[in-house]
């Protein structure tokens, strides 16, 4: 560092901070322990002469980093924002003084008020007033305040450790969008992007544009009524896509190379005629882009090695894929039977056929689109004749989107009947055609068996998703429950993107061959930074959702570019500029970070150093966490921010019967709880320090030795929920941290401490009486196996 | 009622949906059951039944005309409306109810021995004679629904309670030689003909104009 820093620590009283603490008293420590060089109390900070002061202060140089000692830092953020400058929060309020319970007050939920007026600092006000001398007893106060000091500790130490980020300048601006499928999906998505300005190629395997969607008769209806089948209206999409002028499209061609990152992404684009040569390849051209949209849909399902199902037994049992053939093909006219030819009289719909089973050979989720599909093709039947009987056997009727209701009802209204059962087999019928079928009613309970003139299968959706690259990974974990079971699903893993990534080629896949993506909060962003998944591709859905899912991918596609054009992170820490930096002298070649990046953003050089690709990095500080020499670090966030942070704590020895407590709690979930909580008043021991961290993925297991080296009693860690339903921000992170952490126990028996020091919670965002109750009981814990015997 | 049960066999041939559709009170709702088995959880009579609701729809789709028609279920319903007011698909369930055990007599398949069945047959004969419910008669026809013996032994056990009413003037026994009656008894009779000879006719037309 070498310019020369000068620390100006402002102190707020407002709030009610200046009742319950003694002001002078934080001063001192600011200006004594935290060395800085300026300390300025308050009686309102966020207000615009508290702002204003600092503004002078950093306008007149005798301030350059400042400590605002007030709120939480999730609060004011934009007010406490000075351009350039790094500002540390000492987080006084919520994390002492709303924290602390007092009499009368443990019920506070209406003295909180909103969160509106509690954040203008308006309520405090009364808040003081119940914080009566009186009330607190002089130890409690002690107490109290040694928290507030460790605070204002903790922030002067974090400053020094910080420099404000800046763009790094490899950044470049790219307007232009891949769409990778020409389905519905992928045309939504181009035109979406090329309507809000940005140039679009898409880029389709097959012959034409339209997939699945132009193999239709119909689809099912989206608008009110929804009592009728619809035109899929394929043909005035692709006209709209192909007269648009900011869309190119490549029928006939794959993606043979992707590389690069967000906003530089370099794709090899080969065209191939399979009526010329062998691997039918007639070309290639490279071409930049600046980010990637992936809708390469589904393969329906193919159930003919479930002979239950009858498909391979009776040439009057069809998929309902091969019906739409069918109806396509005969255009309105009435449909006959595909053995004879003969008319139909009966059809049966078998729902969830090889689907929604944990029967080896079937998929075991529901497709979401097929009973809504049924009722559409009985419909094919009712309206062409009344008198054919169409009968739908399910067992569960599932049809979601807000027209689906609408839709079954018509379907019932028409004459459709519906059965809730269950098929045990489907054969040929015997000489006259059609097929037998045997179910159970369920609702009658018996079995029945009757002859139909058609049953057509409601088979399901397997994404074209490409190769999972942590296939393997996840099957030496597993116990391989269904080894003789067939080959489950037979999904043609061909790599759609081959991206040249060193974490495989492409996109991961959470369950289901699906591509991941944060189911819950961020439906779009996959795990691959700029390069977005949308429609069945991502999960089952139909036409309407896929529609819906298109327009949300284009929108964060064209984040990704503007992001990535000014060195800016995409979600969740949008907006960030600070990205992970080496120090490749001390690297070791070990390779942890590069494997457990969650976003595959670090690939390796020539020299096998990690290589870090700034604008595929989330700023997540996986990295950071993995790295045994601790070699990366962030500009704002590093080994020693918090590292430091953890050391300045003040220990009490252990005569006092004060313990210590580090809490390290992620930003996105477990801190706004605890702020939260704080709101509401809900106390906390007062022997814990939380620190809030990026995500649990970023901590290094140094600070949990260093911390239990400097003499705390315990240690915490807060993070998001990890596995298949994972909740955590940055999809891996927390996962990697619960791995990292099931080595501590080694460490914790060499220092010869108890197990119980160590502990990680899953905490989510609503957790907001259970967080603190959480570390309420560690100071129990530590109550109960006493103090720490490392403590000087 | 003289409607053919064999004539509706051949007419409807299995479809036995259709045949409800067309001739039950109501009946076209059936199809628009989802199944979801609201309407027998809330039946207080739920647990009595040989088939609640819910079951007697898909019954009647799957085609159990015989087992639908001969039923108690239809009998048994109190109508208290618990089903109607919570089946998410708002079907007239309670009209279908009483449709189908009128449909039922009609067809001549309503099980003979089921006590409401037999309530009910008893009330429409007592009020039919005078156009007015002679308590008294239909209390003690009530009596003997189980042959003389019984009825001679229930007579017996609620005489206290009669004589009480009797003393209280709450029940003259007069009524039961002769009692109130409509005004005019002739015109009330002509009135009944000529609703059955509507019915008759609307049924011998087959299905209600309107339905498909
Ligand atoms: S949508 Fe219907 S048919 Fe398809 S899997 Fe789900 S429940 Fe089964
Ligand atoms: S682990 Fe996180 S911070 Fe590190 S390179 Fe990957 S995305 Fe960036
Ligand atoms: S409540 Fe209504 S929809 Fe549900 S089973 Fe009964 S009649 Fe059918
Ligand atoms: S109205 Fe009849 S069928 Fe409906 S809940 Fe009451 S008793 Fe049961």
């Amino acid at each position: 560092m070498a310019k020369e820093r000068k620390i100006g620590a402002y102190i707020c009283r407002g709030c009610g901070i200046g009742q319950a603490l003694d002001a002078d008293r934080l001063e001192e420590v600011a200006a004594r322990e935290g060395r800085a060089n300026l300390v300025r109390q308050h009686d309102f900070l966020c207000a615009p002469e508290g702002v204003e002061t600092i503004r002078a202060d950093l306008a007149s140089g005798e301030v350059s980093d400042v400590v605002v000692c007030a709120c939480s830092g999730r609060a004011m953020t934009s007010t406490f924002r000075f351009d350039g400058v790094a500002v540390a929060r000492a987080n006084l309020r919520e994390g002492v003084v709303w924290s602390r319970a007092r009499k009368g007050e443990s019920s506070a939920l209406a003295d909180a008020g909103s969160s509106d007026s509690s954040e203008r600092g308006e309520i405090p006000a009364k808040t003081g007033e119940t914080t009566g001398e009186a009330e607190v007893s002089s130890s409690e106060r002690e107490t109290m305040q040694e928290m507030a000091d460790d605070h204002i500790r903790m922030a002067c130490t974090e400053i020094r450790f910080m420099t404000p980020p800046s763009p790094s300048l490899e950044q470049t601006l790219n307007r232009t969008i891949l769409v990778v499928g020409g389905g519905i999906s992928g045309m939504t998505a181009a035109l979406e992007s090329a309507r809000a300005g940005y140039s679009v190629t898409i880029v389709e395997k097959s012959a034409t544009l339209g997939g699945f969607a132009a193999r239709l008769w119909k689809r099912i209806p989206d608008r009110s009524p929804c009592e009728a089948p619809v035109d899929p209206g394929i043909a005035t999409l692709v006209s709209e896509v192909s007269v648009h002028e900011r869309i190119t499209v490549e029928t006939s061609s794959k993606i043979s190379r992707t590389s690069g990152s967000p906003g530089k992404f370099k794709v090899t684009i080969e065209r191939c005629d399979p009526a010329s040569g062998d691997d039918g390849s007639t070309g290639s051209r490279t071409e930049t882009f600046g980010a990637i949209i992936q809708a390469t849909g589904f393969t329906p399902f193919d159930p003919s090695h479930i002979p239950e199902l009858g498909y391979a037994a009776s040439g009057d049992v069809v998929t309902s894929s091969e019906l739409e053939a069918l109806a396509l093909a005969a255009k309105g006219e009435a449909l006959v039977r595909p053995s004879d030819a003969k008319p139909i009289k009966s059809v049966l719909f078998v729902q969830c056929a090889g689907q929604r089973s944990s029967k080896p050979g079937h998929l075991s989720y529901c497709s979401g689109y097929c009973c809504a599909a049924s009722i559409k093709q009985a419909m094919y039947f009712q309206d062409a004749d009344p008198s054919i009987e169409t009968v739908v056997l399910y067992s569960d009727m599932r049809t979601p989107g807000s027209g689906g209701e609408d839709f079954y009802r018509s379907g019932q209204s028409r004459g459709i009947v519906f059965t809730k059962g269950e098929t045990s087999a489907i054969s040929a019928a015997g000489e006259g055609g059609g097929a037998r079928v045997r179910y159970r009613d369920l609702i009658l309970d018996e079995e029945v068996e009757r002859d139909f003139d058609l049953v057509v299968l409601a088979t399901g959706m397997v994404a074209n998703a490409g190769v999972d690259s942590e296939a393997n990974d996840t099957k030496t974990d597993e116990p391989d429950t269904n080894a003789s079971a067939p080959a489950a699903i037979e999904i043609p893993v061909e790599s759609i993107l081959n991206l040249t990534y060193r974490q495989g080629p492409d996109l991961p896949h959470l369950a289901h061959g699906f591509a991941d993506s944060h189911f819950i909060c961020f439906p779009y962003e996959t795990r691959r930074t700029g390069i977005y998944a949308a429609g069945p591709v991502r999960r089952p859905m139909d036409i309407a959702q896929a529609r819906e899912d298109a327009t949300g991918s284009a929108m964060k596609a064209i984040q990704a570019i503007e992001n990535a054009g000014r060195g800016r992170a995409a979600h969740p820490r949008s907006g960030d500029l600070s990205f992970p930096k080496v120090r490749y002298d001390g690297c070791t070649q070990c390779k942890r970070c590069t494997v457990e990046c969650p976003f595959g953003a670090i690939d390796e050089d020539e020299k096998r150093y990690p290589l870090f690709n700034e604008s595929r990095c989330r700023r997540c500080g996986t990295c950071m966490g993995a790295c045994p020499v601790r070699v990366i670090s962030f500009e704002n966030y590093s080994i020693d921010t918090v590292g430091q942070q953890i050391k300045s704590v003040e220990i009490p020895d252990e005569t006092e019967n004060k313990p210590r407590i580090l809490v390290l709690a992620c930003e996105n979930d477990a801190w706004p709880a605890l702020d939260m909580a704080a709101r509401l008043r809900r106390s906390w021991s007062v022997f814990a320090r939380v620190i809030p961290i990026r995500c649990l993925g970023s901590v290094n297991t140094i600070w949990v030795t260093d911390a239990l080296n400097a003499g705390y009693d315990g240690v915490m860690l807060m993070g998001c929920k990890s596995g298949e339903n994972y909740q955590c921000h940055f999809v891996k992170g927390s996962e990697m941290a619960q791995y990292r952490m099931t080595k501590i126990d080694d460490t914790l028996e060499q220092l010869g401490l108890e197990k119980e020091r160590v502990i990680t919670h899953e905490v989510a965002i609503t957790d907001i009486e259970r967080a603190p109750r959480l570390i309420n009981e560690m100071e129990r814990t530590i109550a109960r196996i006493g103090p720490s015997p490392l403590k000087f | 009622m003289s409607e053919n049960n064999n004539e509706m066999i051949e007419r409807y041939r299995g479809n036995f949906l259709r045949e409800v559709e067309d001739n039950v009170e109501e009946g076209e709702w059936v199809k628009m059951c989802m199944q979801c088995g609201v309407c027998s959880g809330s039946c207080p009579l739920g647990p009595h039944w040989d088939f609640g609701p819910q079951t007697l729809f898909m019954m009647i789709r799957a085609g159990k005309r015989d087992e639908v028609l001969a039923a108690e279920g239809p009998w048994m319903c109190t109508s208290c409306y618990n089903c109607i007011v919570r089946c998410p698909r708002e079907l007239p369930i309670t009209h279908i109810m009483h449709g189908l055990a009128h449909y039922a007599v009609r067809m001549g398949l309503a099980p003979k021995n089921q006590p409401t069945r037999k309530f009910s047959d008893l009330f429409w004969k007592n009020l039919k004679a005078d156009g007015r419910v002679n308590e008294l008669r239909l209390g003690i026809s009530l009596y003997f629904m189980h042959g003389f013996v019984d009825g001679i032994k229930t007579a017996l056990k609620k005489a206290p309670l009669g004589l009480g009413m009797v003393r209280t003037k709450r029940m003259n026994p007069m009524e039961f030689f002769g009692g109130h009656k409509v005004r005019d008894r002739k015109g009330f009779h002509r009135m009944l003909e000529k609703a059955e000879e509507i019915e008759s006719a609307r049924i011998e037309k087959g299905p209600r104009p309107g339905a498909e």
